[in-house]
């Protein structure tokens, strides 16, 4: 079981039941639990889309949409019925924060889901997680199983005639690009993950046709306390234009790594110095990858920056995911770049040139520069290759792909060239094998 | 949706809302390039080549996915969208196999154009490609996996177009496959195998040589062929197929068929038997050589030889025994101008109304029914565009798969409403807004109840109620298009055309030219363009008889009772079809014209090796009535047109030619000029012409003699315009003269064919190339039921 | 008594199917689930799962096969009975994840994708699996493995070898 950490500088909000066995629904009531539901219940949609728009909640999965404004976009009148799609795919390298909530608070996001189904006017709500969470499928299940045995879930919920809300969970099978919110929802359809055209964007036309408001999980589990302590106070927790806080995974060479609730635009250096307690083993920061794997890299000297969205993007970077990943000065940002591409290589649904091709042949030329076959002109194919990826994909993975990359070729440019002249660190770089290729698992039987 | 204005290029440009902005820069004359993008297909945006600079938009667009708007200024070509597309190609190429010099769609691929034209030739990549052994798939349709650029198009086209859904895509990433629906594992061979329709449309569109055809691959290059647009021999919807063309020492074979420049009336439409079952014409067992029976058995012998038997043979025999003691039989595959010269010969040169042809619709019946209202003749176009119909009876995506492919693309694109009765559970009852089953027998009941006769439902349908439903639905529709499958005959046909007097009506027919056979007046009791026999114009001008004559049955029931002298048969092999005994022929006297030695050929007296659809010129019209130009695309040294050999045979008859065909007095016609690519025989006939003492200008041979005649005295062809046919596009004729009537008691004598999508008639056994296939498919058939 | 007179899985996970289908606005939608937890059952997703799964949703077996192909936990031939996956995407890489594989391929004696003669494990490279904050991870089959060293490891891989299971506490036994 993954270990619980804290610190004196985090504002726990959605991390405020962890470690309290809240996963149970008598602990989880014990600790407000279902009562935020129930305001939405009495004061309806318009008070709800209200607060959530005053909360400055965006988007925890990696956008930063305004949550309210999201749920505002859905038309009120529909003849299909709509939908709460919550990603819970999490997939993300470097992120593991919805894994925790899933694990802690899993009524958390059932209570989210039933508030988000609220304000839209939804009947029924899906839960997604990735199909690595198995156990935490079956926590969150129980869950589920728990509130309808409260009269929570179901038909005329809290004994309210006529307010019906369902839930159903529902499990991935292995797939990075079924996170984005279209290939999300093909993907609940039983189909390939393949993103969808938009427009018409999922609030219009989502999943089964109807309207539908697709949050992360942590932006769902966010909605009850938001409701429970008002808009503005939430919003007053975190920056401008930046409401409250959020998740924080802390991963690679730092002391303490872990998943801290952080305030938003809290200082990057302190989450990496003080929170995460420092470079692991005394060593020299070398760089900080700040939101999830397709977020360029931000070097030693460029942390002095607070941890929002807008901060980020001034910094060339992007918050992200939030999972902040930390290299000391002995990671060779060759080979931290390889197994970034080969990531995206491997996930890339297929469906469209640019991202198909241009993250194989990221793979290949860097798989050979790493092993030594490199030469000068390769660096900048990689650049011309991730520049004319940018921008020209059918969905973000691409430029998720081709923005880390260029990162690493611009500021680090000068490894890269002395990686050529023999300055090496090697390292067995295993090959993952691709989807669908020879298969080899029982080819001895 | 109203108009809107917008800026492309410079250019100001109006289209309706909700217009792709890739059509309307099409419509307008700027092409932007695109993999994914095929009109009427669901959208992809998967290929990017399309994209197009908007300004005020971020990033660049795809055309194929933004709808026009107003006030929308839009850039098609600049270097930064230059730079996107090579970018696009170079990442495509690097793992192409840039096999072009062999691959079978070098000169015909839309990578090596686009290539061509953004200049990715440099390749940048070190790492080697991935190869990947070439598959077959099926025998006509084989996936050389590396030059697959994923554009989907075969998938839609198979899954979305032909509603078969054999294709697949499969892994993910840069692994993604097209996949067939039979997994190596569960393939005899352990390769991936399709079970399917074979319809080659995933061939067609794909923009590449990734998927390629069983029966062209490896054999030429497209330019080292000539391509000559004419129409498919096998089914009654009358397709337009490409034939690729090469020269041989004996004459000009065909290579390839395929549906090359989309410009006929089939669209972007081919199916199987179009696509691959020409081989019949290159099949080494073809007559080359005319064939006379000597000490009982059929000889080799000169056309000198051969002709003058028969047409003295013939004279004797008519002079002897008199006009109604020969019969002649025409065919569903022969042009127009064949048909019509052939019903004149018996008419006039014989001077019998004994002749007939294998009949596969009741088209005398609807002609008939819809007498003097020529617009309810329906065409293939309305079966495309229609907002409502009605099929009743037949089973379009086997017996006329256009047709299927009309409806099907009008459901799904236009959202048409189509209706389907039919005793069986046909496939098209998948787009079906309502169906209803009706009784094996139940169709005349059925008509009658429509006509609002309620005592009949029970005999119509086993579900009534359904029956009710279905007939409140079709009144509440103004307007139909109503397709009759072959099984609606006679008074049926008379009752449902009475009963939607605002319709439109078609009549589904088994062979190119069943429409024409019945137009040009191949039958014992009606004369061309339908009229009773002892019309006035045709009595006149063929001094024929006025009393109708024999029928096919009948006519080998004469033979029986020793009371039919000769028997001339023309493209057909009615012994076969009818199971006639051998024996009935025994004393007559018989001329066969066919490609092969059929089962009557064999019992022959006289066999003339005769030239088939693809290698000659005329017309030929659909079971709806689209005239449509053949043009002569291979040519087989040995052989002769039908058309020529019924002069040549009237000619030894002893018969005054410029009488038969109006050569000299027609104005347009020509010396072979239209006959098609390889013609060189104007100068063949101009020597025979001289020879015998005829005018060397005009050709008799020339069928384009008899269509002056047939536009004067067929009711309907008067409209076709000449031009319009030389062009090659179809014109929807109606045979309405105003004086036809319902012929009572007549005998129908339909014999549907009963072809499938692997089958067609008597060619069906020299076509390597539909045996194949029908092996491959009952294979897949058999595994399938090995493994329930 | 099951949807599918003859099916080929256990009567529970049979009836798990009759009630998932019922679940969604539209029954394709239990597909995924369908093709996990039938491998979980008969060890992968064999021709004569996707037979039934396709027959049970109304679907070819084209259709299935699109999919399954897709998803990369999904597997057509069988696997070792504990599946051991290591993750050496970039925040367990930085904390020793490929060091983890080298170890797990030694001891194990297999590669990636690789299956024990005995069939008892099997062993993948894995994507991230959301488990950054403690690497590097491990999972065998569902099981969770965090903050893992070569000895930890190996403490894990014998415990499963010995039919325990997932070991309660790691941290005691291992040095
Ligand atoms: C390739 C890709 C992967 C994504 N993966 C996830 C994911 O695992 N979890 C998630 O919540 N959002 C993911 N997203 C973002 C979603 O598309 C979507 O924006 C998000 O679920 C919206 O929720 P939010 O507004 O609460 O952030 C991904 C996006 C892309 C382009
Ligand atoms: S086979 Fe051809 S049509 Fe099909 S996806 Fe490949 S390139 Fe496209
Ligand atoms: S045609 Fe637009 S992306 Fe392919």
């Amino acid at each position: 079981m993954p270990k619980l950490v804290s610190h004196p500088d985090e504002v726990k909000v959605i991390s405020r039941r962890f470690g309290t066995g809240a996963a149970d629904i008598e602990k989880y009531i014990a600790q407000d639990g279902y009562k935020a539901v129930q305001m939405a219940l009495e004061n309806g949609p318009a008070w709800i889309i209200d607060t959530m728009k005053a909360s400055g909640l965006r988007g925890r999965g990696g956008a930063g949409f305004p949550t309210g404004m999201k749920w505002s976009f859905v038309p009120k009148e529909s003849a299909k019925p709509k939908y709460v799609l919550v990603n819970g795919d999490e997939s993300e390298p470097g992120t593991c924060k919805d894994h925790v909530i899933f694990l802690h608070d899993p009524h958390a996001v059932i209570e989210g889901t039933m508030i988000a189904g609220l304000a839209i006017g939804a009947k029924m709500g899906f839960i997604y997680l990735r199909g690595e969470y198995r156990y935490l499928l079956n926590i969150v299940e129980k869950a589920v199983a728990d509130a309808y045995a409260k009269g929570f879930l179901g038909k005329n919920i809290f004994g309210k005639e006529g307010v019906d809300f369902d839930i159903v969970t529902q499990t991935g099978a292995g797939a990075y690009e079924v996170g984005e919110e279209s290939a999300l929802m093909e993907s609940l359809e039983g189909k390939r993950g393949v993103p969808r055209i938009k427009p018409p964007f999922p609030a219009v036309v989502g999943l089964y046709g109807g309207p539908t408001v697709i949050n992360n999980a942590e932006t769902i589990a966010a909605a009850p306390h938001i409701l429970l302590m008002g808009g503005e106070a939430y919003a007053k927790l975190g920056s401008e234009r930046n409401g409250g806080t959020r998740l924080f995974g802390i991963s690679g060479h730092v002391e303490r790594p872990g998943v801290y609730e952080l305030p938003m635009g809290y200082s990057l250096r302190k989450a990496i110095y003080d929170v995460a307690g420092g470079i692991k083993d005394g060593k020299q920061l070398k760089a900080v990858v700040p939101g999830g794997s397709s977020c360029p890299v931000l070097k030693a000297d460029e942390i002095d920056v607070g941890l929002d969205f807008d901060q980020m993007a001034k910094a060339g970077t992007m918050l992200g995911s939030g999972g902040i990943v930390v290299l000391d000065e002995t990671v060779s940002i060759v080979e931290f770049a390889l197994r970034t591409i080969r990531f995206y290589q491997h996930e890339s649904c297929g469906w469209c040139i640019p991202c198909r091709e241009g993250t194989d042949w990221l793979k290949k030329t860097l798989t050979r520069f790493h092993a030594g076959g490199g030469n000068k002109k390769d660096i900048d194919n990689i650049q011309y290759l991730a520049e004319n990826m940018m921008g020209r994909t059918f969905c973000p993975l691409g430029d998720a792909a081709a923005m880390p990359t260029l990162g690493f070729i611009k500021k680090f440019r000068s490894e890269f060239e002395e990686y050529l002249e023999g300055k090496r660190v090697d390292h067995p770089l295993i090959q993952i094998q691709p989807i669908g290729e020879p298969d080899t698992i029982g080819a001895a039987h | 949706m109203p108009d809107v204005n917008f800026i492309v290029d410079g250019q100001k440009l109006t289209a309706p809302a909700g217009t792709l902005l890739i059509d309307a820069c099409k419509s307008a004359g700027i092409e932007i390039p695109a993999f994914c993008y095929y009109p009427g297909l669901s959208l992809q945006a998967a290929c990017r080549m399309c994209v197009v600079r908007i300004e005020k938009q971020p990033k660049l667009a795809t055309a194929c996915t933004t709808t026009v708007a107003e006030g929308m200024v839009v850039h098609t070509e600049n270097p930064e969208i230059a730079q996107a597309r090579k970018a696009t190609l170079q990442l495509l190429l690097g793992n192409h196999p840039l096999d072009c010099p062999v691959c079978d769609a070098g000169g015909e691929c839309e990578l090596q154009d686009m290539t061509f034209k953004y200049g990715a030739a440099d390749s940048f990549y070190a790492e080697p490609k991935n190869h990947r052994e070439e598959q077959k798939w099926s025998p006509v349709v084989y996936f050389d996996r590396p030059r697959c650029i994923l554009c989907y198009r075969c998938v839609r086209m198979c899954g979305e177009g032909m509603d078969v859904f054999a294709l697949g895509i499969q892994n993910r990433g840069s692994s993604s496959v097209i996949a067939p629906n039979v997994p190596a594992q569960l393939s005899p061979e352990n390769i991936p195998n399709l079970d399917c329709e074979q319809c080659g449309m995933c061939i067609d569109a794909c923009p590449v040589g990734a998927l390629t055809s069983g029966t062209y691959r490896y054999k030429t290059r497209p330019w080292e062929m000539n391509h000559v647009a004419t129409v498919c021999t096998h089914c009654g919807d009358g397709c337009k197929t490409t034939l690729g063309v090469r020269s041989v020492a004996n004459g000009s074979e065909i290579v390839r068929g395929d549906n090359r420049d989309k410009s006929g009336i089939n669209g972007d439409f081919l199916c199987n038997k179009g696509r691959y079952a020409f081989d019949f014409a290159n099949n080494i067992e073809r007559l080359t050589s005319p064939l006379m029976r000597k000490d009982g058995k059929l000889k080799p012998v000169s056309w000198e030889e051969a002709l003058t038997f028969a047409g003295t043979r013939l004279r004797e025999l008519r002079d002897q025994r008199g006009p109604q003691s020969i019969g002649v039989i025409g065919s569903n595959r022969l042009t127009n101008e064949e048909n019509y010269l052939l019903q004149k010969f018996a008419r006039s040169v014989i001077g019998t109304n004994n002749i007939d042809h294998h009949r596969t619709a009741d088209f005398v019946t609807l002609a008939a029914a819809l007498r003097g209202s020529s617009k309810r003749f329906a065409s293939q176009h309305c079966v495309e565009k229609a907002p409502a119909l009605l099929v009743i009876g037949g089973d379009p995506t086997t017996q006329a798969p256009l047709t299927a492919w009309n409806l099907r693309t009008n459901v799904r694109n236009k959202n048409a409403r189509l209706y389907i009765a039919n005793h069986a559970d046909i496939k098209l009852r998948r787009q079906a807004k309502a169906a209803v089953t009706l009784d094996f027998a139940g169709y005349g009941a059925f008509a009658d109840y429509l006509a609002g006769d309620d005592s009949t439902a029970n005999a119509a349908s086993p579900d009534t109620d359904a029956l009710a439903k279905f007939r409140d639905a079709l009144r509440a529709e103004e307007k139909l298009i109503i397709v009759l499958g072959n099984e609606v005959r006679g008074s049926t046909i008379a009752r449902l055309v009475d009963t939607f007097p605002t319709s439109k009506f078609a009549l589904l027919s088994d062979y190119v030219n069943s429409r024409g056979a019945a137009d040009m007046g191949v039958m014992p009791d009606v004369l061309p363009g339908y009229q009773l026999v002892g019309a006035h114009a045709f009595v006149e001008e063929y001094k024929s008889p006025e009393t109708p004559g024999l029928n096919l049955v009948e006519m080998f029931d004469a033979a029986l009772a020793r009371e039919l002298a000769a028997l001339y048969v023309v493209g057909s092999n009615p012994v076969a079809r009818y199971n006639v005994d051998p024996a009935t022929l025994a004393n007559t006297f018989l001329i066969v014209q066919d490609l092969f030695l059929t089962e009557t050929a064999l019992l022959a007296d006289v066999v003339f090796p005769a030239s088939n659809l693809y290698e000659k010129s005329g017309s030929v019209t659909n079971s709806y009535g689209d005239v449509q130009l053949v043009s002569k695309a291979a040519d087989k040294s040995g052989t002769r047109s039908d058309f020529e050999l019924i002069v040549r045979l009237a000619d030894k008859f002893g018969h005054e030619i410029k009488q038969l065909v109006p050569f000299g007095k027609g104005l347009r016609a020509d010396m072979g000029q239209t006959r098609g690519a390889q013609s060189g025989e104007a100068d063949r006939h101009s020597v025979w012409l001289t020879a015998n003492n005829l005018e060397p200008k005009l050709s008799p041979f020339d069928p384009f003699a008899i269509l002056d005649e047939i536009q004067r005295l067929v009711p309907g062809y008067d409209k076709l315009l000449r031009l319009q046919l030389l062009s090659g596009n179809d014109q929807h004729i109606a045979p309405s003269a105003g004086d036809l009537v319902q012929i009572a008691n007549r005998n129908d004598l339909v014999l549907p064919s009963h072809d499938t999508l692997f089958t067609s008639g008597s060619l069906t056994r020299f076509s390597p190339q539909l045996q194949d296939v029908q092996r491959h498919q009952s294979r897949e058939v058999a595994d399938h039921l090995a493994a329930d | 008594m099951s949807a599918i007179a003859s099916t080929i899985f256990s009567p529970e996970l049979a009836a798990r199917f009759d009630k998932l289908v019922t679940l969604y606005p539209l029954k394709r939608s239990a597909l995924i689930p369908m093709l996990l937890y039938a491998q979980d059952e008969v060890g992968y997703v064999s021709d004569a799962c996707v037979a039934e799964i396709a027959q049970r949703l109304d679907l070819l077996e084209l259709d299935v096969r699109n999919v399954l192909s897709y998803y990369s936990m999904l597997r057509t031939v069988p696997a070792g009975k504990y599946n051991v996956q290591v993750c050496t995407n970039i925040s367990c890489m930085l904390r020793g994840g490929f060091e983890l594989l080298d170890h797990c391929k030694h001891k194990l004696g297999i590669g990636h994708k690789g299956v024990t003669p005995d069939g008892l494990f099997s062993l993948e490279e894995v994507e991230c699996i959301g488990a950054c904050c403690w690497a590097p991870a491990v999972q065998v089959n569902y099981d969770f493995h965090d903050d893992l060293t070569p000895a930890k490891m190996d403490v894990i891989l014998e415990s499963y070898r010995n039919g325990n299971g997932k070991p309660e506490s790691v941290d005691k036994e291992a040095v």
